[in-house]
């Protein structure tokens, strides 16, 4: 195929709610060589239907067949490719970060700038809880890294797609 | 509502499903299945090793066109059943593989004979499925037959615990399937075809490549339709042959890697490429960016997946073959194509002159040459023959000079390349045609892979006729070591064999050998004409090679030539 940049997309992939599929989609993208970046699941309103949001890249070549090759297992039920069209992307994260005495003012302020939560408070630690997108949670990683980040645990991308007239947020 | 054991439910299911044939082997976890099996009309080909009994359902559903359906126990008997499984799954051929499990109680727990087979087999089926609840178990067949022949065929395995299969449990035989999201697209988009249309009329050096695709939707005789009316040659992929007649002068031969040189050459030239049917697998394409790299392409799929994989193409067409090519022929019904022959004329000179200068070639010695074999059995056979192959020289030989004019009648392993194949396929084969002569073609590497079927042949009286090429070598992985690797001949010297004759006849078959290019045709009068299973050892030139061939990665106009 005709080589063209890779690019970052956000899947949203409709499948049955049933044992072994995530197995499918997991196998088909390790099995083809395609990238996961981050991969998110939880059943929907409907019982019998889970949502999968998976950030990959590639091609468009690559993509292309990312799409084709989802939608050839019978478990699956629709992907949605948010490229192009309006989506609101969040992450969640939880941050452990080690709040020193000399640091705790700072970090708090950082808390409130970022509009994050501590949600959990120890002798030395601090758990953060932040949401956002990408961009706003590498940001906000950064400036804690000084202080010392001791754990992380993050839910990678969730996306869904803006509705047709609604406003920006 | 009848309340039936999960035994009787399945049986009762598969005869629904018009299932005269199991192919299959016993054991602990599928015991209860097989105690009522014998009590049905289903027919019970017991293979000597699960492997086998999945090609010989394979080759069943090759030759029948029907679905094979393959019945083994859990464990042992279900990983068997794996290369068997990737090679249906390669080439798209509608099998159902029953394996037993363990209890439900029991699983997860490393019990006796226990593997995870659904997992195993995931990436090499087109779907599989665990029971878990005798209550999903008449849907689960049906939805696994159905899924076996729809859109791109290909293998379904469905796992039975052994505890289902001996409760009771209500059988409803007119549930229904719902497979909410798969729907294959069958019909082609018009608008596309129009745009094809022009194409065509355009075109001034058309040609056709048929794949597997054609076999698979019976599209042979809307193909023969179409090209015939719109002028062009046609070329078919390994799993195409059968799909056109090979006396037709429109006929190119085979294309890839050991292609003829005019349907290579032909590939090179063309302005117009329509691919009906094919994958365009890397041994068919060799250096895909040069490729077909004059031609526009139109790609007719039923698989979207397939249609851009490795190719870009100009028209894409997603629908079965054999629809799009009786809608294509209709709407080429309307057009005026009158000058249309006038327009092809230099083409076709241009392909001739390819076809006299380089034809397909070999040169007599004192040694048998393999070539002359299946020439001589082509010959013999009047083509009528249903031809299995096994994997390697034997099986490009055998696509090269044993002339097939008739779809399913050439049952090889064109994409997993699986040594052992042969055998068994043609037992299958023989089952789903009883009055046709069947006939492996095989080297003496890949033959003694599943050469245990033998006795199955044997048993059920099936007079397969297995032609071996003998050699003394895994002769294909020898001839590239030969051209490419300085003719260090790495472990692909087989120095011993057993004597196949006294082999066939260990077996209860008949065995013949021939040593001297004169006794060939003698041998294979005397074999064919045998009614039990014959096994024809042909010592054959060592070091020959299969020509043309196309370096690993090249340009398929580039070709090695006698």
């Amino acid at each position: 195929m005709i080589e063209t940049k890779s690019e970052r997309h956000i899947l949203s992939i409709l499948v049955e709610n049933q044992p072994g599929v995530l197995a499918r989609v997991a196998g088909l993208f390790s099995g083809r060589g395609f990238n996961i970046e981050s991969l998110c699941v939880a059943e929907t309103t409907d019982p019998l239907v889970s949502r999968m949001t998976l950030m990959t890249d590639g091609d468009m070549g690559v993509l292309e067949q990312i799409k084709k090759q989802l939608n050839k297992l019978v478990n699956v039920l629709k992907v949605i490719d948010f490229a192009g069209a309006g989506f609101v992307q969040r992450e969640m994260a939880l941050i452990k970060v080690r709040a020193r005495p000399e640091n705790r003012a700072e970090i708090l302020r950082m808390v409130d700038i970022f509009r994050c939560r501590i949600v959990d408070v120890g002798t030395e630690c601090y758990t953060v809880e932040m949401t956002g997108d990408e961009g706003k949670i590498s940001a906000f990683l950064s400036l804690l890294k000084p202080m010392g980040i001791k754990e992380i645990a993050r839910t990678g991308a969730l996306a869904l797609a803006r509705e047709k007239n609604g406003g920006q947020m | 509502m009848r309340e039936l054991t999960g035994s009787e439910i399945l049986l009762e299911t598969l005869k629904q499903e018009g299932v005269d044939t199991i192919f299959g082997y016993p054991g602990a976890a599928v015991i209860d299945i097989y105690d009522r099996l014998v009590k049905t009309d289903i027919k019970h080909i017991l293979t000597r090793h699960e492997q086998g009994a999945v090609h010989a359902a394979d080759g069943y559903a090759r030759a029948s066109g029907k679905v094979g359906v393959c019945l083994v126990t859990s464990g042992p008997g279900a990983t068997n059943t794996v290369t068997g499984i990737a090679t249906a799954y390669a080439d798209s051929i509608p099998i159902v593989v029953f394996t037993g499990q363990v209890p439900r109680t029991l699983i997860g727990n490393d019990a006796f004979q226990e593997v995870d087979i659904v997992g195993i087999t995931r990436p090499c089926t087109k779907h599989n499925y665990l029971v878990m609840d005798i209550a999903d178990l008449t849907r689960v067949i049906k939805e696994a037959f159905h899924l076996a022949k729809s859109g791109r065929p290909g293998p379904v395995l469905v796992d039975l615990p052994k505890d289902i299969m001996s409760m009771k449990g209500r059988y409803d035989p007119g549930k229904d399937i719902k497979l909410r999201s798969y729907q294959p697209t069958y019909n082609p988009h018009l608008k596309q075809l129009a745009k094809v249309v022009t194409l065509i009329k355009g075109a001034k050096r058309p040609m056709i490549m048929a794949g597997g695709g054609v076999i698979l939707s019976k599209a042979s005789g809307e193909l023969r339709k179409f090209a015939k009316k719109i002028v062009a040659p046609v070329t078919a992929t390994l799993m195409g042959l059968g799909c056109f007649p090979p006396e037709d002068h429109l006929w190119l031969g085979m294309i890839g890697m050991h292609g003829t040189y005019r349907a290579n050459m032909s590939t090179g030239a063309c302005d117009l490429l329509i691919a009906i049917g094919v994958r365009f697998d890397d041994r068919v394409t060799g250096k895909t960016d040069a490729f077909a790299s004059q031609a526009k392409i139109v790609h007719i799929d039923i698989d979207p997946t397939s249609i851009r994989k490795n190719v870009p193409v100009t028209i894409p067409v997603v629908g079965d073959c054999g629809l799009t090519l009786g809608i294509l022929n209709e709407l080429l019904e309307k057009e005026d194509l009158n000058g249309i022959r006038k327009l092809r004329e230099p083409w076709l000179d241009k392909i001739e002159g390819w076809k006299n200068t380089k034809p397909l070639a070999y040169e007599q010695g004192e040694k048998i040459k393999p070539q002359h074999v299946i020439e001589t059995l082509y010959r013999l056979t009047g083509g009528r023959a249903i031809v299995a192959t096994e994997v390697g020289q034997n099986q490009m030989w055998a696509a090269q000079y044993y002339h097939v004019d008739r779809p399913n009648a050439f049952i090889t392993s064109g994409g997993l390349g699986c040594m052992g194949f042969g055998l068994p396929a043609a037992i299958g084969a023989q089952i789903a045609r009883p009055d046709s002569l069947v006939v492996d073609i095989a080297g003496d590497g890949s033959i003694q892979m599943n050469i245990q079927e033998m006795a199955t042949a044997v048993q059920y009286k099936l007079p397969v006729k297995v032609v071996i090429l003998n050699n003394r070598y895994l002769g294909m992985v020898r001839q590239w070591q030969e051209l490419f690797y300085d003719r260090c001949y790495a472990c692909t010297h087989m120095d011993y064999a057993p004597d196949f004759v006294k082999l066939a006849e260990a077996y209860g078959a008949v065995g013949l050998r021939a040593t001297k290019p004169d006794e060939v045709e003698r041998v294979l009068e005397k074999g064919l004409a045998l009614d039990g299973p014959v096994l024809m050892d042909f010592h054959v030139e060592p070091e020959e090679n299969v020509y043309p061939m196309v370096p690993a990665g090249a340009p398929i106009t580039e070709m090695l030539l006698v």
